[in-house]
């Protein structure tokens, strides 16, 4: 079975390996001429202010967190959906429960304005 | 361990990374062309007949620029961020079921890399997950302003559209009983194309789609009139052409994935039995090849629609964008899923 995973990790190890090579490529064959000003963060042509590590809008982590939850719903999903077929009215009815309740969390979440963006 | 197993999977990645290659060469040309015709220009025309060579052009100029780091990034994470991004756009091709496998004189040949994988589309979203990383990387590392914005925006656009498009593809699971991609394919040939039972999932898959490449009108990570380049406006050289690299082999990826997944795959007419109409086995050469012709018309088909939307429609707002995702699309695809389990229990 693990057979069947070789070329997975083979394409994995080629595309890094075909990454890495094209950026040392890339270094090698370019001219060398840092100036400091050409080193400087690009902030349309201003001096730049202070560094970009600041505090950014609380949503992002939110959205994140949120999706962690759906995400493991998914995932919990996907097993279920393959063998629907077998699983018949007994699977739907607890699946369409578990959805139920997940969605009622995100009812919560919605109200609450966790999502709302202005 | 015996190390000649080893050797058929690397000849198929070096020919997939090659498709990968000149498929990307092709579908930047591709945009330009259809563009300029939507925009009534002319588009490339001076590298090579009709400017076929102008990628190839653009690629060796890139090679030969200066590599600028800037001075406040952090130098390992602003080079590793594009190496993420190809190496999880590359894998996504060794999923994706090219050809079937062809009987030449009573040997199988197995032409795709990875076709009997049973997780092959688990595998699929989870490269999309790890895309993610490359792009949140890029954005951060650089240390300016408009990439961490850009970055940001383009996680919490991705992770919010993931959501969706896993769960659209739950209805295909359902018809087909399936993770295995060849599985999905022969469910169609035999029963039609899943885009007949599954409209809405199509139609949410290809919006989820849109976002995760971060294609218009879902470019907000690269919003040109506020973020400049957004994620790789401090990138430059090939650590530039390798980022640009990596959107359009996902845009070819999503376009196969979707094809394979709604559009019936290998199959040429749905409904008809058209190989054996002509008399041949299914596992004869000239079949896999109408098999494989079938697939990349529908993917180039479908790159062609990418390219048509980002040309006709305009950005949206950010909280547009996440309205859409979280409010509109998550909750039908939902809904999607419990209509699918509906009729499925009422057909038996």
């Amino acid at each position: 079975m693990v057979e069947s995973y070789i070329p997975l990790f083979v394409m994995i190890l080629v595309g890094i390996i075909f990454g890495a090579s094209n950026i040392v490529l890339t270094e090698i064959l370019g001219p060398k001429r840092s100036t400091r000003t050409k080193l400087s963060t690009y902030e349309s042509g201003m001096e730049p202010v202070k560094s970009a590590r600041e505090r950014f809008s609380v949503k992002f982590y939110l959205v994140a967190m949120i999706f962690i939850l759906f995400d493991i719903e998914i995932v919990f999903m996907y097993p279920w959906a393959v063998q629907f077929k077998e699983l018949g009215m007994y699977g739907f009815v607890a699946m369409i429960l578990f959805m139920v309740l997940l969605f009622s969390g995100y009812i919560y979440v919605v109200k609450k304005g966790a999502l709302k963006w202005d | 361990m015996n190390l000649s197993i080893l050797i058929t999977p690397v000849i198929q990645a070096a020919i997939l990374v090659n498709v990968m290659l000149i498929g990307a060469a092709y579908m930047v040309l591709a945009e330009r062309k259809v563009a300029a015709w939507i925009q009534n220009r002319i588009g490339p025309n001076r590298v090579g007949p009709w400017g076929l060579f102008q990628s190839f052009a653009d690629v060796f100029k890139l090679y030969l620029k200066e590599d600028i780091v800037p001075a406040a990034a952090d130098k390992t994470f602003h080079s590793m961020a594009p190496v993420i991004s190809i190496a999880v756009a590359i894998t996504a091709y060794a999923i994706i079921p090219w050809m079937d496998n062809v009987n030449i004189g009573g040997t199988t040949y197995t032409l795709s890399m990875a076709p009997n994988m049973d997780v092959a589309l688990l595998v699929m979203l989870a490269m999309t997950s790890v895309g993610v990383y490359g792009i949140a990387l890029a954005g951060w590392s650089s240390n300016n302003k408009y990439s961490l914005m850009g970055g940001l925006r383009s996680t919490a656009q991705m992770i919010s559209y993931e959501l969706s498009m896993g769960l659209s593809a739950v209805g295909v699971l359902m018809i087909c009983g399936s993770l295995n991609l060849v599985d999905i394919i022969r469910y169609q040939t035999e029963h039609g194309w899943n885009v007949f039972y599954q409209p809405l999932a199509f139609v949410i898959f290809l919006v989820t789609a849109l976002a995760e490449t971060n294609r218009a009108p879902f470019d907000l990570p690269e919003a040109e009139p506020e973020l400049v380049g957004g994620y790789h406006t401090e990138y430059a050289s090939m650590k530039f052409g390798l980022l640009y690299l990596a959107e359009y082999a996902n845009i070819l990826a999503s376009s196969a994935i979707m094809a394979v997944l709604f559009l019936g795959g290998w199959d040429l007419i749905p409904f008809v039995d058209e190989i054996a109409l002509m008399g041949l086995a299914p596992d004869s050469l000239p079949a896999v090849l109408i098999g494989h012709a079938a697939l990349a018309g529908k993917a180039a088909l479908l790159v062609f629609v990418f390219i048509w939307i980002r040309w006709s429609l305009p950005r949206f707002r950010y909280d547009q964008l996440m309205n859409l995702g979280w409010k509109v699309l998550l909750p039908l695809s939902l809904a999607n899923i419990t209509i699918t389990g509906i009729v499925l229990l009422l057909m038996k």
